[in-house]
């Protein structure tokens, strides 16, 4: 090893692969495609929404098809959480900056690090022909169906698994999905979860044991730390998650009865068990976007991060808190009114470390020379959007109020707010942050500026409206509604319209960085001492191996 | 970020491990493909190629995919982990500070099997605690014939506890250098696991529930069988562990291998001894069935 740049040839170097940044990478190249899968998904939902009536999401005879639609919010959902934002923020960006920050040449075990990656394809594989397996257009007869029954959206699809991202049964069991589909969607959370158990394994021992000498624990970027808490959830929530799908599995196929009444089981255990993994989930979702926000906002604003240790523990206790709050998604299924007290009230203490992040932000910025380059945008355009989902979020806690709001675009707008406008922002933040330093060509100003700003007005459209139509009772989940409604899905429709646009451009961004970008320095964002985190330090891109002597921090 | 970053250089190559690239990852994913689409086969009974207008009966894939994805996820282990005792042996790549990575690893990775039994203990405890009329609204379910816990598995309880103290023993040859007392140890453990898997067979095999007799037996199958597996991996990795030994691959200095083993066996003692008081235990009716043949 002892050859500094000597890059091994390319199937060694990316189907082999025990290097960090080559593993980052394609997880980044992962996210981006499985983003544009699913976001194809949303976008079609939002063009049946547009209007009232069924116009586009039919059975290859051309009737109105809910179970079609069911597997649309399904693979939509499925793939933004566990394809897009988790392998962006934590498999991409986690495994490029979490080693150049604190010192050290690689992640501890490179070839779990690799798996990690790998067992994410046969997963989406699976989840994807979940939705195709029995499709019309795989028929040798298709031919002569087109001439009898024209083409229809719902040739495409076979029966799917239409659960929902909850999987709750008994839909999910035989009773409603008699099929294979969920079957491949449950496998493909197995192979997902094993992914993300190794890989979080992965970073909790870089971080503990692989930091240059003198990089302390509260020396460490708040990235790191954010890193480090989501690595913890996922080791402790994902199993859960796998122990709860075996047991469905094995209620599908092997006649066990854990969620099937009538052998004495409980559908409602499999609530508890979804949510003790699924609540955790949206804040392994949503630190890492913290992590990545807090070192733009330090470097945009040339001032250290307000509260840096505060930032930390905030950090930390959003991740002890977010293990005992669960049941708040589950205020509809009859639980005792203590229960109820209870899960409320620990739901609003998270408000506590959240607002100590929001608010030291904002201090960060107060009185710093703020430079509004397009990752700032993005990141001032989370803080922004976040706090909206994070209030709607206050308003759901409460056990009084939710079982109104339960199962309405009320709640579509608020976990938007802060997943598609906090975490995707998040994503986009830290791409155009990075984007130099990873691949060594910089992105033209403004045309990240146009990105923004699309992005920013498309999303707000499509959300914004959802919170009226939830507070008029509009329930999620629904292929069609009453005329009532006509006019804010519209408006929504147009922001998904717009927001495809958006998209679009992005990928022209990313074509033409890749091939005519500006070839940058190694500290191009000209980051400040007060802000300096080490990946700065070396050029962009950085060698194959860095660190091979190792740094000191002071 | 809390104080200004500065940096110098410690002017010395850094103490890690990096390994080489390696394809076993990507065939490991493959073959973990191969096994979940190979169960959803045999779940869903498919034939594939059958074509009925052309009388052509297909192939029925039953377990064979299930078998060529298990023999596919156990070849690449051997391979990988050949790669890894290659790199620890002979190469002699396992820095101190490596091996503490080895430790922080492998008690995250026994952190992540204690919740995956978390989910198992509270569906048991879920339908224990709240008993609904489909079984009579009591616990254990009125038309079950628990196994009595102060029978075949008390006695499965003392061979797991002596099994501890055996690898116990083999710790501390190892650690004073003593390797035929080592090798002597961990055979004998081994054996115990073998002996306990086979008393647990038999229960299985005796036992008057059948998986799918409703949620006591859902329970109890799935939360002692994944015991069970579990017992299975830790023998076998004790094994390896015991031919280690016999190559002489551990030193007083150097065996995590060995101790990775031993928390892991430790792991799999404290969950039965769980499943013994919550499940047989407290969980069983008083004059429980008698497994002792007449």
């Amino acid at each position: 090893m002892g050859d500094h740049d000597h890059k091994p040839g390319f199937f060694t170097r990316w189907f082999m692969s025990t290097n960090h940044k080559d593993i980052g990478t394609l997880y980044i190249i992962f996210a981006i495609i499985a983003g544009v899968i699913g976001g194809l998904f949303s976008f079609i939902m939002r063009l049946e929404l547009q209007e009232p009536g069924v116009q586009y999401i039919l059975d290859s005879a051309g009737n109105p098809d809910g179970n079609l639609w069911n597997v649309f919010i399904t693979a939509h959902g499925l793939i933004m959480v566990f394809f897009v934002v988790m392998p962006g923020l934590i498999g991409g960006f986690g495994n490029w900056f979490v080693p150049l920050m604190i010192g050290a040449p690689d992640m501890a075990f490179p070839r779990l690090n690799n798996i990690s990656f790998w067992l994410l394809v046969p997963s989406f594989l699976l989840l994807v022909l979940s939705a195709l397996i029995g499709a019309e257009v795989f028929d040798s007869d298709y031919m002569k169906h087109i001439e009898e029954n024209g083409i229809h959206l719902g040739d495409f699809f076979g029966p799917g698994a239409g659960t929902g991202w909850t999987v709750y049964p008994p839909l999910s069991s035989t009773l409603g999905h008699p099929g294979m589909a969920v079957d491949m969607a449950i496998f493909s959370l197995h192979l997902a979860g094993a992914s993300s158990i190794l890989g979080a394994a992965n970073f909790i021992t870089t971080i503990f044991n692989m930091r240059a000498p003198g990089m302390t624990l509260h020396k460490m970027p708040l990235f790191v730390w954010s890193i480090l808490v989501t690595a913890f959830l996922l080791v402790l929530a994902v199993p859960v998650l796998g122990g709860a799908i075996t047991m469905l599995l094995t209620d599908r196929n092997f006649g066990t009865h854990f969620f099937n009444p009538e052998g004495g089981g409980d559908p409602i255990l499999f609530q508890h068990l979804f949510w003790f993994f699924g609540h955790p989930e949206v804040y392994i979702i949503i630190l890492p976007a913290f992590g990545v926000i807090s070192q733009i906002v330090s470097t945009f604003s040339q001032r250290p991060v307000f509260g840096y240790l505060g930032m930390a523990y905030a950090m930390v206790s959003i991740g002890f808190v977010g293990f005992v709050v669960w049941a708040h998604h589950m205020y509809t299924v009859g639980m005792d009114v203590d229960t109820r007290a209870y899960f409320t009230a620990a739901t609003l203490i998270i408000a506590v470390p959240t607002g100590v992040k929001i608010f030291s932000w904002i201090a960060t910025m107060w009185g710093g020379s703020i430079r509004f380059a397009t990752p700032m945008l993005w990141a001032i355009g989370f803080i922004f959007l976040f706090t909206l989902g994070g209030v709607t979020g206050v308003v759901l806690a409460n056990g009084s109020v939710s079982p109104l709001f339960h199962d309405t675009y009320y709640v579509v707008a608020h976990f938007h707010y802060t997943l598609s406008l906090g975490a995707v922002f998040a994503l986009f933040a830290g791409f155009y942050y990075w984007c130099g330093k990873m691949f060594g060509r910089q992105y033209p100003e403004w045309m990240g500026q146009i990105h923004f700003w699309i992005t920013f007005i498309g999303v707000n459209l499509i959300f914004f409206p959802q919170h009226f139509l939830g507070l008029q009772g509009m329930p999620r989940r629904y292929i069609d509604y009453p005329d009532a409604y006509e006019g804010w899905n519209a408006v929504s429709s147009y922001g998904a319209y717009l927001t495809g646009l958006g998209t679009l451009w992005f990928i022209f961004v990313v074509l033409y960085t890749m091939t005519r970008g500006k070839k940058p320095s190694g500290n191009y964002w000209d980051v400040p001492p007060q802000s300096f985190t080490l990946e700065w330090s070396l050029p962009s891109p950085p060698p194959f191996h860095q660190f091979d002597i190792q740094p000191k921090v002071k | 970020m809390a104080e200004n970053i500065e940096y110098t250089t410690t002017g010395k190559p850094h103490p890690y491990h990096l390994v080489r690239p390696s394809i076993w990852p990507l065939i490991g994913s493959i073959a973990g493909g191969i096994l979940a689409t190979g169960a959803i086969m045999y779940m869903h009974d498919v034939t594939l190629f059958a074509d009925t207008e052309k009388g052509v009966d297909g192939v029925k894939v039953g377990l064979n995919g299930v078998f060529a994805g298990l023999v596919a996820v156990l070849l690449v282990m051997f391979f990988w982990w050949k790669d890894v005792l290659f790199e620890a042996v002979t190469e002699k790549a396992h820095t101190p500070i490596a091996m503490i990575g080895m430790r922080y690893g492998m008690a995250l990775f026994i952190a992540s099997e204690v919740m995956f039994f978390v989910a198992f203990f509270w569906a048991y405890f879920n339908a224990a605690f709240f008993p609904t009329d489909a079984i009579g609204f009591i616990w254990p379910p009125a038309n079950i014939h628990t196994i009595e816990a102060f029978d075949l598995p008390f006695l499965m309880t003392m061979i797991l506890l002596l099994s501890g103290c055996t690898v116990t023993w083999a710790h501390h040859a190892i650690l004073d250098g003593k390797n035929d007392q080592a090798i002597k140890a961990l055979g004998i453990t081994v054996l115990l696991g073998a002996m306990f898997l086979s008393f647990q067979a038999y229960e299985y095999m005796h036992a008057h529930f059948a998986f799918t007799d409703g949620v006591y037996a859902s329970t109890f199958y799935m939360a002692t069988g994944f015991h069970g597996f579990h017992v299975l991996v830790g023998t076998i990795f004790l094994f390896v562990c015991w031919l280690r030994t016999i190559k002489g691959h551990f030193t007083p200095e150097q065996h995590f291998g060995f101790e990775a083993a031993a928390w892991y066996w430790h792991f799999v003692d404290v969950v039965w001894l769980f499943l013994f008081a919550a499940v047989y235990w407290w969980g069983g009716q008083e004059l429980a069935m008698d497994l002792r043949p007449e």
